[in-house]
């Protein structure tokens, strides 16, 4: 059975069909990449599967349960994980706090008045960001942290639901070339050895080849393209589509 | 009779409209919520009074009046902005409001000195003080010059903002304020026009309303309060939407009056809580497009009390332990209201500073508690033991009630709608006389025979105040205060991790209404009395001043912010003049120190360390 399973997925801003009727299915560990030039509907494709958007039609199932329409905080509940494009942390609270956070969430919920919230589950969140090789940054604050090291923080606070999937919009927008290697490198291995499934939009075509399994292609909001690394490299209409448009081209956008 | 009320509720709206227009405009270019819209309105009935005796009542001296005394408060707008407002407009929401809260306070007590203290009653429009009748009953004719106003106002802002250079410039820069800097306009210039317009369109419904109300002390706070509530339910920055909410809720008070002439204001909340439930940004606003990152400096980490904090506080309990055997009366007394005050400031900074929702309301849950105990004492003549339970219930209840609307906005309409339901509160205490005793407040509220001894009931307070303070900084370091942090910082990256932002900062806006509660209940017992001042907004600024004081992200600033403020209302309260001496002190540390004294300390501190800002944790 498929991890995920999107049919016929569909919003319109206004007169704009952003996203047009699209299905595609993600098998257990698989890394998926969704491409597409700018204003292709990438984005609000993934804020319809995180429940940031309510589609207009279609379906989202994630292990058979259907996702559409309901809040981000139950998505995540179901066991979905995931990153933002521009990054989102807890500034007053330390590296560590930031993953324990998702760890309290995952196990306890929020609603204890007594005790002392940072002592728990100090191991595991230490192991977490001994994974993404945050361990020296942890007692230091997030308002404080490079923009390469609060993609880390996030990625560690993605998995510490232990998700079956990770949502990745734009993972490595805003980071020098070789750092998005290194980043999507550390994440294809991470995801791989606990099986996760990955479902990621990227600009950048060299990770892109480098770590998906298979891609995807959007354009004006329908899907016209899918399969092999190999095959979308060699498939005509993409190859129209991105040399079309001069602006899209392999590099940064 | 219904056609004749209908008018009437028309005419109310008359003045509601032209001060929420005012503020609306305000808001739209400057962003500065101004608080001291009310008193602009109280000056152009009290400059128009004035005026019209020195004139003469005929109907030239009469509506040249009206027409002078808007002139006269635009002018004294363009001061204001030009004195205080110009200085602030980068500082942090809070101060900005507050500065104008101060400018209130100064026109307080000028306009007292000036008009003195007595309600003054207004002349009558020349040519129309008479009545007509219209189906058997009878409508003042200057009704419906009020009635007339309205649309007039409306029609001639429509001409001014769609037809003239001036107003296109206003509506580019209430749309976006930067793509204005970047025309080359002068931005100055703009903002002080803007505010002239709007203090003159205040000043105007105050002159305007002089035949019908009359001028006194109080109606600042009160048009403030409804203005708010136009605002909110109309749609900020909307002219139109001011316009139909101001008709909406005239109509309201004027059928409220036949159906519920006690408690009007039950039916204007009613409508508001379904206004909000269906359109939270208002009828006619537009929903606020959720920020990602919130401005402002950034949030200092937050620890709890390391072993030299701990020893400090340690000490000052002990001392607060032997004050009954050492010190006199007076000091007992001041360190009563002292605790009382740090236990309502712990409240509000719980919710303001790791909740992140700033009340301006926060009086109405302090006033709840005091009068959920006072009248039970009063009318079933229960113990203080129950009465001091029973007092937070009641301000829990409030602030369940009031919450669950305030939750769902945020920012400036956050701090609007508290303090709308606060003044709502008030009012009800204020004019429900049988119940509540209005005006003469309830008296002989004491506590029981053991602890109505003045240190057993200091013991008493020290207790539960201390208790109090230690359960919510217990609280803000235990998971029910990470999830309200995680809300404040990043509500998108929350929601991401399955914290229900809103659930959890309601429940800390209940938690805090319980304390302040408490809080009053304290207060109560320790007066003797409850006053409907226990629920007004100069009480609200209090705490927010204490807060502020002390600085939001320090966690001991709160008994610091009480401690001082306390003991300097103590002292100043004595003289003559104290509104204005504290609204300038506000204003002039606003001015100053635009980032709080909490934050010249921290800076001072970093500079101190050398700079090691990184390793800072605030104590
Ligand atoms: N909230 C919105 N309101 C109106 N239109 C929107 C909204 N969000 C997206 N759109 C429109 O929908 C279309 C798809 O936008 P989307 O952000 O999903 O594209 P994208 O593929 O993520 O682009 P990029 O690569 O630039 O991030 C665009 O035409 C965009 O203008
Ligand atoms: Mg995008």
């Amino acid at each position: 059975m498929s991890t995920l399973e999107v049919q016929g997925l569909a919003k319109a801003f206004g007169g704009v069909q952003a996203v047009d009727g699209v299905s595609f299915a993600l098998a257990e560990g698989e890394l998926l990449a969704m491409i597409g030039p700018n204003g292709a509907g990438k984005s609000t494709c993934f804020n319809m599967l995180n429940g940031q958007l309510r589609p207009d039609e279609g379906s989202i199932r994630f292990r058979g349960r259907e996702l559409a329409g309901l809040a981000p905080r139950r998505v995540w509940r179901l066991g979905i994980g995931r990153t933002f494009q521009i990054t989102a942390t807890f500034a007053s609270m330390t590296v560590l706090e930031n993953v324990q956070m998702g760890l309290i969430s995952h196990r306890r919920g929020f609603s204890g008045l007594l005790g002392r919230a940072g002592a728990l589950y100090r191991e595991e969140a230490a192991a977490l960001l001994a994974r993404v090789g945050m361990t020296e940054q942890a007692e230091r604050a997030c308002g404080v942290l490079a923009y390469g090291d609060l993609k880390r923080v996030e990625l560690a606070v993605a998995l510490s639901n232990d998700p079956g999937l990770l949502l990745m919009d734009e993972p490595t927008a805003g980071m020098a070339p070789a750092e998005r290697v290194e980043l999507m490198g550390l994440t294809a291995a991470i995801v791989r050895e606990r099986g996760i499934a990955v479902l990621f939009t990227e600009h950048d075509m060299d990770v892109v080849f480098a770590h998906a399994d298979r891609i995807i292609v959007l354009n004006r909001g329908a899907l016209v393209a899918q399969g092999s690394p190999a095959e979308v490299r060699d498939d005509a209409r993409v190859r129209e589509i991105y040399l079309g448009s001069a602006a899209a081209g392999a590099g940064a956008s | 009779m219904i056609l004749v009320q209908f008018l009437t509720g028309l005419a109310s709206a008359a003045s509601l409209f032209l001060v929420a227009a005012g503020l609306s405009i305000i808001f739209g270019v400057t962003r500065i919520v101004n608080f001291a819209h009310g008193s602009f309105y109280m000056l152009g009935a009290y400059i128009a009074y004035s005026l019209v005796q020195r004139l003469g009542g005929g109907p030239l001296g009469f509506w040249g009046a009206v027409l002078l005394a808007a002139l006269a408060v635009g002018a004294i707008g363009v001061v204001v902005e030009v004195l205080v407002l110009r200085r602030i407009y980068r500082a942090p929401e809070l101060f900005q409001l507050l500065a104008t809260f101060g400018v209130v306070l100064v026109v307080q007590d000028l306009s007292q000195w000036i008009w003195g203290p007595e309600d003054l009653l207004g002349p009558r429009a020349p040519g129309l003080d008479g009545a007509v009748q219209i189906f058997g009953e009878y409508l003042p004719e200057y009704d419906l010059a009020l009635i007339a106003l309205s649309p007039l106002v409306l029609g001639g802002l429509w001409l001014l903002f769609h037809r003239t250079r001036w107003g296109t410039l206003v509506r580019a820069a209430t749309q976006d304020r930067e793509m204005v800097a970047a025309l080359g306009v002068n931005q100055a210039w703009l903002f002080t026009s803007v505010f002239f317009l709007g203090a003159f369109l205040a000043g105007l419904g105050g002159a305007a309303q002089l035949p019908k109300g009359g001028a006194d002390l109080l109606i600042d706070l009160n048009i403030i309060a409804a203005a708010f509530v136009v605002v909110v339910v109309g749609g900020m920055g909307s002219i139109t939407g001011a316009f139909l909410a101001a008709v909406l809720i005239g109509e309201l008070n004027a059928f409220g009056i036949l159906v519920f002439p006690e408690i009007t204001l039950v039916l204007m909340f009613l409508v508001m809580a379904v206004v909000l439930v269906i359109r939270p940004w208002g009828l006619m606003g537009k929903p606020e497009t959720p920020g990602h990152a919130r401005a402002g400096p950034a949030e200092p980490l937050l620890a709890p009390a390391g072993r030299h904090h701990r020893w400090a506080w340690l000490a000052l309990l002990a001392v607060l332990l032997v004050l009954p055997a050492v010190a006199g009366d007076f000091t007992l007394v001041l360190a009563m209201e002292i605790l009382i005050a740090a236990l309502f400031a712990y409240s509000l900074h719980f919710i303001m500073g790791p909740g992140g929702m700033v009340s301006f309301g926060h009086a109405a849950y302090f006033g709840l508690g005091a009068y959920g105990a006072a009248l039970l004492v009063h009318h079933l003549a229960v113990p203080m033991e129950l009465a001091l339970v029973a007092g937070p219930v009641l301000a829990g209840f409030g602030a369940l009630l009031f919450g669950w609307f305030c939750v769902r906005l945020s920012g400036v309409y956050f701090a609007m709608l508290t303090l709308a339901f606060a003044q709502i509160t008030w009012s009800v205490a204020f004019q429900w006389y049988g119940f509540t005793g209005g005006d003469d407040g309830l008296l002989g509220v004491w506590p029981a025979e053991w602890a109505s001894a003045r240190a057993a009931y200091y013991y008493l307070v020290l207790v539960l105040t201390a208790g109090g303070i230690l359960f919510l900084r217990g609280t803000i370091f235990a998971r029910f205060g990470y999830a309200i942090r995680a809300g404040r910082d990043s509500p998108l990256r929350a929601d991401a991790i399955g914290i229900d932002v809103q659930r959890h900062q309601w429940m800390a806006f209940a938690l805090a209404g319980i304390l302040a509660g408490l809080a009053g209940a304290l207060y109560a017992f320790s007066k003797g009395s409850v006053f409907p001042d226990e629920l007004s907004i100069p009480r609200s600024v209090d705490a927010l001043v204490m807060v502020l004081l002390g600085g939001v992200q320090t966690l001991s600033g709160p008994l610091f912010g009480a401690a001082a403020f306390t003991w300097l209302q103590d002292t100043i309260s004595r003289l003559e003049f104290w509104r204005l001496i504290l609204g300038i002190t506000i204003i002039v540390l606003v001015v100053l120190f635009p980032q709080g004294l909490g934050g010249v300390f921290r800076q001072v501190e970093e500079r101190l360390r050398g700079g090691a800002a990184e390793a800072e944790r605030a104590p």
